[in-house]
C-alpha cells in the first residue's frame, strides 16, 4: 500500500503540533508496512540555495529524498533500523505556503517581506530532529504554469496545481490531504489520478477564527471533505464540527486520536530549576484560540493566596503584547513571566522546571502538548473543549471559561503534596500507551476499506 | 431447613460543596445543603419509605415467621433528621414490630479502624446510643463500614463486647469454605464470623434487572430454587445488600419490590425454607471453624479489599492528614468542630478520590458529585484546610512553617526562636519610640495597665 500523503510542514520545520504529528504519523504508518510519499510545501528560506533556484515565473523546484525513519539519536554505520520498510519519500515543493497565517496575515507578510526580499522567518536546521536523510536526489523542476503572487489562495492553488503534476508522476493506491491548505492539491490528485482521497482535519476554520470565520477557507474546506472518500478527524469535537457545521455525512467522519512519540529515557540532561517557587506553565501560542487571559486570571487568583509560585507564559502571538499589558495592569508582573517563542531544548527545558502544565484552550482539536508536559512527569490542567481531553483520565479538566476552578485546580497541585505522586505514577504510562503505531493502524485500517477489495490484501 | 438471614445497609454520606482555595479561612460551611436533600428525597421516595411499607406489611402478616436485619449509619440518621424524618417515624414502626434487628457500626460510616483504634471506639459508641435513643434497642453484633474486616480488627470489636461480626465471602478469604457456616475470629475465637454470600446476594443487588444477564429476568421461584440449592447442611444462607437496591440501584420500574414480596411469601410458604436474624445464628450455630483474614478485606469491587478507600496517594495522604489532628478535635471538644469531624471522615470522600473510578466506572460514579478523582481530592482538601485552621484558632496551636511549635526541636526550633524576635523586634518598633513602653511602666496608673494587656492581646491574634 502506497500513500501520496500532502502536508505543509515537517521537523524540524514546525510552527504547531501538524508536523510533530505528521512526523509521527508517517512514522507509525512506515513501521506498519504502509510506503508513504510526503509531500510538503517549504519556504524559500528553508532550501539549500545552492540546489534551488528561486522560482521564475514558470518553475518549480522539487526536491525528492529518501527519508529513513529511526529510533535512535544518532544513526551510526551500525544502525539497525534503516530497514527497507521504515524510510519514506519525501517531496518538497518550492512554495511560499505558511502554516497558521490568515489569507489576510498572509497578504501583510508577503508584502512586508517581498519588499525587503527576504521571505524566512525561521531559522534553517541541517538534519532531522531524529532520523536521517541519506539520500538526498535532486530532479529537477517541474514545468507548471502558475505564478506566486503575494495572495494565499493563489499559493493554495499553486500547491494544486505542483501537486497534480506530483500524483502524475507518482504511483499509489490512497491520496491523504493534511488541513485545508492541502485539500485543493488532494482534491487535484484526486481527478489526476482517480485515488480515493482522504483529508485529516487537525483544525478547522471555526478552531482557528471563532464565528469571525474566512468564508473563502470555509468553503475549501467544505469542498475538500465533501469530495473526500474519507474524512479522518483528530477527537470527536471535531468531529462534531465537520458533521454540524460542515454538513458531512457522519458515516465517512472517523476519530483518529493523535499519539505522542515516546520521550527521550536518559540522554536528556535534567536541567536545573534556578527558583524556589513552584511553577506554572504555559505554552502556546498567544492567540486567541489557546485562551491566555483566562491562564493570567487563573494566576492572578493564586497569587492573591500563595506566594510560592510563579507563573511563565512561554510563546508568542498577536494577544502577546495585549498579555503583557493586563499583567501589568492586575500587578503580577514580579510573579508573571514572558519567554517569547521557545523551541527544541529551550521546550524541554521549560517542562522540566515546570510543576504544573496548563491548557487553557478556547477550543482545541487535540492539543498534543500537555501529552508532552505529561511525558516530562508534569501534572496538566487542560480544558473541556479540547480534543485530548477526550482521551485523558490522570489530567484535572476544566472548563476554559472556568478560572475559579482552574485556580483551584492550580492551587492544589502546588499545595498538596501527593497530587504531582499521582500524575508521575499513572499520568506518564497513560502518555506512553499513547503509541502511533496504534493510531496508525487505525489509519491503515481505514485506507484498506476504500481500496477496491481486490487490492485490500495490499 | 435453609434459614434466610437478610441484611440491608443504609448510608448517605454529607456531600461536600464546591470549595476553593479561595474560600479557606472565610467559608467555614462544607455541606451541599441542596444536593443532600435532593437525594435524601429522591432516595426516601423511591426506595426508603415503599420497601419500609411492604417490610412492615409482610412482619405483620406473617409475626414471627418473617425477620430482617438493618443497620444504618449515624450520618444517615441525622440526615433523615434534616430532611425526611417521616423515614425515621417508619424504621420506629418496623422497630416494634420486634422482627427486626439493628446492628452496630461507626456513627460515620467512616474507616476510622485503619486509623485510630480510639477513635473507632468512641464512633462505635456514639452510633449505640443513637440506635438505643431512636429504636430502644442495643445492638449485639457488629458490622464495619464496607464489611471491611481482617483477624485485628475482629479482635478489636470482640473487645468491645460484641459477640459476632460481618464480613464478605470472599474468594482469598474463603478459598474452598462455603460462606454458608459460622466461623470464628482466629485471634479471639469468642468472635462469631458471619459471612455475606455474595453470589446470591449480588443476583438481586447487581444483576436483577440486566437484560443481558444470562438469568434475566429474575424470577422468585427461580431464586427460591436456587437458595435450597445449596448442600444439606448448610442451613442458612446471609443475603446482605444495600438498601437502596430496591427502587435506587434496581429501579422500581423493574420490579424489584415485587420481587421481594413474592420471595419473602414462597420462602415462608415452602416447609424447607425461613427467616433468621445474625444474633439468632449466633446462639443456635456451633462455629464450624476459624477464619484467617490478615489484610483487611471489604465487600467492594472486584478486589474485595480496601484499594477503593486508601489505594492511591491522594487517598492515602487526606486520610492521614484528617487522622493527624485528632487530638486537637479532642482538645478543642467543640460540637460544631466534632461534627464537621465526624461528617468529613465519611469513607465516601475517600471513594470518590478513587483512580479506580475509571474501571469500575458504573458503581463508583453512584451519586458521585465529582468528575474526577482528582477534583474530589482537591476540594476535600480544601475543606481540611480550612477546618485544620479552625482547630488552630480554637485550641490557639501555633503552627510555624508546618509544624506546631510543641513539636519543635533542633535546627527547626532555633529558626523559629529567630524568626520570632525578629517579627518582636519589627512589631516594637513599629509600636514607637521605647519611651512609651518607659511611660506605660512608670505611670503605674490602672488605665495605662488596661491599655497596655489589651495590645498584647491583640498581637495574639
Amino acid at each position: 500500500m502506497r500513500v501520496l500523503m500532502f502536508g505543509w510542514e515537517f521537523p524540524p520545520h514546525i510552527s504547531g503540533g501538524l508536523g510533530t504529528a505528521c512526523y509521527g504519523m508517517t512514522r507509525g504508518l512506515a513501521f506498519c508496512g504502509v510506503e508513504v510519499i510526503f509531500v510538503v510545501p517549504k519556504s524559500y528560506g528553508d532550501e539549500d540555495q545552492s540546489s534551488v533556484k528561486l522560482v521564475g515565473a514558470s518553475q518549480v523546484p522539487i526536491k525528492r529524498r529518501t527519508y529513513s525513519f529511526s529510533q535512535e539519536k544518532q544513526v551510526g554505520s551500525k544502525s539497525v533500523s534503516t530497514s527497507h520498510a521504515l524510510e519514506m519519500t519525501y517531496i518538497e515543493v518550492g512554495s511560499k505556503l505558511l502554516p497558521y497565517l490568515s489569507p489576510e496575515e498572509f497578504q501583510k507578510y508577503s508584502h512586508e517581506h517581498l519588499q525587503r526580499n527576504e521571505v524566512s522567518i525561521q531559522e534553517f536546521d541541517n538534519g532531522f530532529a531524529s532520523g536521517t536523510s541519506v539520500l538526498t536526489e535532486e530532479v529537477g523542476t517541474l514545468d507548471f504554469t502558475g505564478k506566486y503572487g503575494p495572495d494565499l489562495m493563489q499559493e493554495v492553488s499553486n500547491y494544486a496545481l505542483v501537486s497534480s503534476e506530483i500524483a502524475h508522476e507518482q504511483t499509489f493506491d490512497i491520496i491523504h490531504a493534511h488541513d485545508w491548505l492541502t485539500y485543493p492539491a488532494g482534491i487535484a490528485a484526486k481527478r489526476m489520478s482517480g485515488k480515493p482521497l482522504v483529508v485529516h482535519v487537525h483544525a478547522t476554520e471555526f478552531d482557528r477564527s471563532g464565528e469571525n470565520y474566512n468564508t473563502i477557507v470555509f468553503d475549501i474546506e467544505k469542498t475538500g471533505m465533501e469530495e473526500a472518500d474519507l474524512v479522518i478527524t483528530v477527537s470527536n469535537l471535531t468531529r462534531n464540527i465537520v458533521i454540524n457545521r460542515y454538513g458531512i455525512n457522519p458515516d465517512k467522519v472517523v476519530t483518529v486520536y493523535n499519539a505522542v512519540e515516546p520521550g527521550t529515557e536518559s540522554g536528556a540532561e535534567i536541567f536545573e530549576k534556578s527558583v524556589d517557587e513552584k511553577v506554572v506553565t504555559f505554552l502556546g501560542r498567544i492567540t486567541y484560540q489557546k485562551g491566555p487571559e483566562y491562564f493570567m486570571e487563573a494566576a492572578n487568583k493564586v497569587l492573591k493566596h500563595s506566594n510560592n509560585v510563579r507563573f511563565v507564559m512561554a510563546g508568542s502571538g498577536d494577544l502577546l503584547r495585549r498579555m503583557i499589558r493586563y499583567a501589568a495592569k492586575l500587578g503580577i508582573t514580579e510573579k508573571f513571566h514572558f519567554t517569547d517563542f521557545l523551541k527544541g531544548r529551550d521546550v524541554d527545558n521549560m517542562f522540566a522546571i515546570s510543576d504544573v502544565y496548563v491548557m487553557p484552550s478556547v477550543s482545541e482539536p487535540f492539543g498534543i502538548s500537555p501529552l508532552e508536559a505529561m511525558r516530562s512527569n508534569v501534572p496538566v490542567i487542560i480544558s473541556k473543549q479540547s480534543g485530548v481531553s477526550e482521551i485523558l483520565k490522570h489530567a484535572i479538566k476544566v472548563d476554559f471559561w472556568d478560572v475559579d476552578a482552574m485556580a483551584d485546580a492550580i492551587y492544589g497541585l502546588i499545595t498538596y503534596e501527593s497530587l504531582p505522586l499521582m500524575f508521575q505514577h499513572y499520568g506518564r504510562d497513560e502518555v506512553n500507551n499513547l503509541r502511533w503505531e496504534n493510531a496508525a493502524l487505525i489509519i491503515k485500517t481505514q485506507y484498506a476499506n476504500l481500496l477496491p477489495s481486490r487490492n485490500k490484501s495490499l | 431447613m435453609k434459614n434466610i438471614c437478610l441484611y440491608f445497609q443504609l448510608h448517605q454520606p454529607f456531600r461536600l460543596k464546591r470549595y476553593r482555595f479561595f474560600d479557606v479561612g472565610k467559608d467555614h460551611y462544607y455541606y451541599d445543603d441542596y444536593l443532600n436533600k435532593l437525594i435524601m428525597k429522591k432516595v426516601a421516595q423511591r426506595c426508603y419509605i415503599p420497601t419500609n411499607e411492604l417490610l412492615y406489611s409482610l412482619l405483620t402478616e406473617f409475626n414471627g415467621q418473617f425477620k430482617v436485619t438493618f443497620s444504618l449509619t449515624g450520618i444517615l440518621l441525622d440526615q433523615f433528621e434534616l430532611y425526611a424524618p417521616e423515614v425515621i417515624e417508619s424504621f420506629k414502626k418496623l422497630a416494634a414490630t420486634g422482627h427486626v434487628e439493628f446492628l452496630s457500626e461507626t456513627y460515620s460510616h467512616s474507616l476510622a479502624v485503619l486509623g485510630s483504634p480510639d477513635e473507632f471506639k468512641h464512633q462505635v459508641t456514639l452510633h449505640k446510643e443513637k440506635i438505643q435513643s431512636l429504636f430502644g434497642v442495643t445492638p449485639s453484633v457488629f458490622r464495619n463500614t464496607e464489611l471491611v474486616y481482617s483477624d485485628t480488627i475482629g479482635e478489636q470489636v470482640s473487645k468491645m463486647g460484641y459477640k459476632a461480626m460481618l464480613a464478605e465471602g470472599a474468594k482469598h478469604v474463603l478459598g474452598w469454605k462455603s460462606p454458608n457456616f459460622l466461623y470464628y475470629n482466629v485471634l479471639d475465637p469468642k468472635l462469631k464470623v458471619l459471612l455475606r454470600n455474595y453470589k446470591l446476594s449480588d443476583d438481586i443487588a447487581f444483576r436483577f434487572s440486566n437484560h443481558s444477564w444470562s438469568e434475566w429476568p429474575l424470577k422468585s421461584e427461580k431464586y427460591l430454587h436456587w437458595l435450597k440449592g445449596s448442600p444439606a447442611n448448610e442451613d442458612f444462607v446471609n443475603l446482605f445488600m444495600d438498601y437502596e437496591t430496591f427502587g435506587e440501584h434496581q429501579p422500581v420500574e423493574s420490579g424489584i419490590h415485587q420481587f421481594l414480596e413474592n420471595l419473602v411469601r414462597l420462602i415462608i410458604k415452602d416447609p424447607e425454607t425461613g427467616f433468621t436474624l445474625p444474633s439468632e445464628i449466633v446462639e443456635s450455630h456451633q462455629s464450624v471453624g476459624p477464619l484467617s483474614v490478615p489484610y483487611p478485606s471489604s465487600w467492594a469491587d472486584e478486589e474485595r479489599d480496601v484499594s477503593a478507600w486508601l489505594g492511591n496517594e491522594m487517598q492515602k495522604e487526606a486520610f492521614n492528614k484528617l487522622n493527624s489532628v485528632r487530638h486537637l478535635v479532642l482538645q478543642a471538644n467543640d460540637p460544631e468542630l466534632s461534627k464537621d469531624w465526624g461528617y468529613l471522615q465519611a469513607s465516601d470522600h475517600l471513594y470518590y478520590m478513587s483512580t479506580k473510578f475509571f474501571a469500575d466506572q458504573a458503581v463508583h460514579n453512584y451519586f458521585n458529585p465529582y468528575n474526577s478523582p482528582y477534583d474530589a481530592f482537591i476540594n476535600f482538601m480544601n475543606i481540611v484546610s480550612d477546618f485544620i485552621i479552625r482547630l488552630e484558632k480554637k485550641t490557639k496551636r501555633v503552627v510555624y512553617k508546618g509544624i506546631p511549635i510543641e513539636e519543635l526541636s533542633g535546627e527547626p526550633l532555633n529558626d523559629a526562636i529567630e524568626d520570632y524576635e525578629g517579627i518582636l523586634k519589627i512589631l516594637r518598633q513599629k509600636r514607637g519610640p521605647a519611651i512609651k513602653i518607659a511611660d506605660s511602666k512608670i505611670v503605674k496608673s490602672a488605665g495605662a495597665k488596661a491599655t497596655v494587656s489589651k495590645s498584647t492581646k491583640k498581637k495574639n491574634f
